[in-house]
């Protein structure tokens, strides 16, 4: 019963929002050279889908957001993992994270620029290294909440290092990583089309910013419409695997504040 | 002072109606001491919310001196089981108990006066700068009191307020409400599913049935004012209103009803017309 | 071991390895003949002809006052919404959907849309950091309002705390721990929007002096401006847990006390 009305609400909601979109620009509230009505956003929106480049474009953003976030999430497993486990390590490399952690990704653009150009790479330099440090602080908080009791106990058993690792480390740490992937998807998706909006790199950014150069205001709005569109399924998607992932695990965990 | 008439409370669940309480009429007179015992799940607290005026009841009312009560009055303090939560984690025990008195606008000296002699009432003296989280649980809870005693309230609600804590700790409490109670001469109506602390603590007992929640008994309590946890407890009275009142809840779990004196107790005990 | 000792070996462990990999580099890139990789001593002597100098004032300052403007509006207008949000459930099951569409669009792309209906000012700068930044503080403000203690809620109530004093003294406070995880992101975001939005079209800022350097290849200058942006980045995120650690004092002395461990 309950859920149906949320339902209703949210309907209501979104409906309510289109009305709004659709009479605010056409009362001539705000120009509707700024904000054309929805409709019109709607009809560029089925324009594009029958463009090819239009698909090109969505298809360049996502391969660059899927092979970035998949190398940042291998390298933040791996590096969390080695570095949360081992004392030592972990006492050392601390600063250093706490030091690089905040530097903007972007402040890598003209070096990405520099070294790639255009060219995919350039793209990948960012996204990896900006959802690289998503994953990995999670994975290093979940290594960390493990309980020291379970490890001396797989110890005690004769478990070596990669077992231990398998049975003890991992199940900890899996829901730390999940929130740690769907803030890193998050994440790339943004870096991706940063990438696209001020290097140039091919994908739905650059069509934002040729339809904004080039006046096709109705086409720009439908792109944008697109991007949030993506950044919804990916939100979703990543609950949807969190969700999956952790329906055995009866851990109760906390998203760390990113 | 606090008229409690004809309460009926029903809960409307999803498809399911509970009736919490069926009918709750007492009385409680200024600077009486009356203690509210009753089986687990027999709407003791959804009976004191409704005197508080944190709940409205379906039927009957509440009258605090004659005014109805549909919101938390101004004369009446409540102090609540969980004392962790009660207390606001984010200000110093002096700033919590400042807090009502600053809704109240009372000037600062005024305050100053209430929280100091508030806090030396319940025994604590040098905590005014610590944070609730930095006191052990017997001392939030004295916190509480201590909020609720700065208030000056004309009645105080305490809903099990030494459940949780442990039994040392609750006998000190005890005491120290009884002394508090003594000195400021505020009404109390306390509710507890300990039937001893009820005995101990109460000018009268009300015993609730399980729900849907009538009353039971309305049993005075004659022990001598003057009461300690060693000769009182020990007293062959106080076994025996014990015993009374320990019969009445085992009767009230297996669903009885109005409290029926059998003839093996000899004690007289009041009861009120309807149940 | 002794308390200096203790502080010490602290000491050694926090710079041991940055102070290591800045030697490294130093030496590794001495003799470099690398155009796109100059010395880093090259770099760090250029870092102070160009910064430490005008620039500060015309364009390091701007940048840093666009980004404080906004992220404050950003900020106050998060929690503004947020609170009626947080309080009411109806509210929310008809506005979030259309929240979680806003929040997931990528905030660099309002860049071009700003620019159409605001121009290449300040002002648009601004709005670009605000509308960024608004959503993890509009989000996190709605979920602290929500998980107030009910207890807490009650005890507010029989007291008779009501209205301006409830907002401050009880959903605010307890909000207070989540908000300042929304803020943590935004500010991070803000940062990153400050730069691109000098990045794609600006006249003066820390971001288009950099793209600057970069198009006409001045490569050690560049290289100092990311050190910069590096800098600033950590030295805000410093400063904002400085100011946390004093507003949210007593919620890490609770939770340190809830983990039994000394709270000082």
């Amino acid at each position: 019963m309950r859920a149906r009305s949320a339902w209703a609400q949210g309907v209501a909601g979104l409906a309510g929002l289109c009305v709004l979109l659709e009479l605010v620009p056409r009362s001539g509230l705000v120009s509707a050279r700024y904000l054309p009505p929805i409709s019109e956003i709607l009809a560029a929106l089925a324009d594009k889908a029958g463009e090819a480049s239009f698909w090109t474009a969505l298809a360049d953003t996502m391969r660059g957001w899927a092979i970035g976030l998949t190398v940042a999430v291998v390298a933040g497993v791996v590096l969390g993992v080695a570095l949360g486990s081992i004392g030592p390590l972990r006492a050392a490399t601390g600063s250093t994270i706490e030091f690089l952690r905040p530097i903007p990704s972007v402040a890598l653009v003209p070096l990405a620029v520099l070294l790639f150009g255009t060219d995919l790479r350039s793209k990948l330099l960012l996204i990896v290294y900006a959802a690289f440090w998503q994953v990995l602080i999670q994975v290093l908080s979940g290594v960390q909440d493990v309980d020291p009791v379970a490890r001396e106990t797989a110890r005690s058993y004769g478990l070596g290092a990669w077992a231990q690792v398998r049975h003890v480390t991992w199940p900890t740490t899996l829901p730390y990583l999940m929130t740690g992937v769907r803030l890193a998807a998050t994440i790339a998706l943004v870096l991706a089309i940063t990438a696209e909006l001020v290097i140039g790199s091919p994908g739905l950014g650059k069509e934002i910013a040729v339809a904004q150069s080039s006046g096709a205001v109705a086409s720009m709005y439908a792109l944008v419409v697109v991007t949030g569109l993506i950044g919804v399924a990916v939100n979703l998607l990543a609950r949807v695997l969190e969700r999956r992932a952790l329906a055995w695990h009866t851990s109760v965990r906390g998203e760390l504040p990113a | 002072m606090l008229d409690v008439r004809g309460i009926h409370k029903v809960y409307e669940g999803r498809g399911r109606t509970v009736e919490a309480i069926r009918e709750l009429t007492f009385s409680v007179a200024g600077g009486e001491l009356v203690c509210l015992v009753g089986p687990s799940g027999c709407g003791k607290t959804t009976l004191l919310k409704c005197v508080a005026g944190l709940l409205t009841p379906t039927a009957g009312e509440v009258r605090l001196q004659g005014q109805v009560v549909s919101a938390p009055p101004p004369g009446m303090a409540v102090v609540f089981q969980e004392y962790g939560r009660s207390l606001f984690p984010w200000m110093t025990v002096r700033g919590n108990l400042e807090l009502p008195l600053k809704q109240k606008r009372l000037a600062r000296d005024r305050r100053a006066e209430l929280v100091a002699e508030a806090l030396a009432a319940v025994g604590l003296h040098d905590v005014d700068g610590a944070y609730p989280w930095q006191l052990s649980g017997g001392m939030q809870q004295r916190v509480a009191i201590a909020r609720a005693i700065a208030y000056e309230p004309q009645v105080l609600l305490m809903d099990e307020p030494f459940a949780a804590v442990d039994a040392q700790t609750r006998a000190e409490l005890e005491d120290l409400l009884r002394t508090v109670w003594r000195r400021f001469g505020v009404t109390i109506l306390f509710v507890t599913h300990d039937i001893d602390e009820a005995v101990y603590l109460g000018q009268r007992v009300l015993v609730l049935s399980s729900s849907p929640t009538v009353i039971m008994e309305d049993l005075p309590i004659d022990l001598p004012d003057e009461r300690d946890q060693l000769t009182t407890r020990s007293a062959p009275r106080f076994a025996e209103l014990r015993a009374h009142v320990y019969g009445l809840v085992q009767r009230a779990k297996q669903g009885g009803r109005a409290g029926e004196t059998p003839a093996a107790q000899a004690q007289p005990a009041e009861r009120i017309p309807g149940g | 071991m002794t308390a200096v000792g203790r502080l010490a070996r602290r000491a050694a462990l926090a710079l041991g390895l940055p102070l290591a990999i800045i030697a490294v580099l130093w030496v590794a890139s001495a003799d470099s003949q690398s155009f796109y990789l100059p010395p880093l001593r090259t770099v760090l002597e250029t870092f102070a002809d160009v910064w430490l100098s005008a620039r500060l004032i015309d364009d390091v300052l701007p940048s840093l006052l666009r980004l404080a403007v906004g992220y404050l509006a950003a900020v106050a207008l998060g929690v503004a919404i947020g609170v009626p949000l947080g309080a009411s459930r109806t509210v929310r099951g008809v506005v979030e959907p259309v929240l979680e569409f806003f929040r997931a669009i990528p905030p660099p792309v309002m860049v071009p849309i700003l620019i159409l209906i605001a121009g290449i000012g300040d002002i648009m700068k601004v709005l670009v950091i605000v509308f960024g930044c608004v959503w993890p503080v509009l989000l996190n403000t709605v979920e602290g309002v929500r998980a107030v203690d009910p207890v807490l809620d009650e005890t507010a109530r029989c007291y008779r705390i009501r209205g301006l004093a409830r907002l401050r003294h009880l959903v605010l406070r307890g909000a207070s721990p989540q908000i300042f995880t929304g803020m943590r992101q935004s500010l991070s975001i803000g940062i990153i929007l400050m730069v691109i939005s000098e990045m794609f079209a600006s006249s003066n800022g820390l971001g288009f002096t950099i793209i600057q350097f970069q198009r006409s290849f001045a490569i050690p200058e560049m290289w100092s401006g990311i050190i910069l942006l590096g800098l600033v980045g950590v030295l805000l995120s410093l400063a904002f847990r400085a100011v946390e650690g004093r507003v949210l004092a007593w919620y890490y002395s609770l939770r340190r006390s809830h983990r039994g461990e000394p709270t000082g």
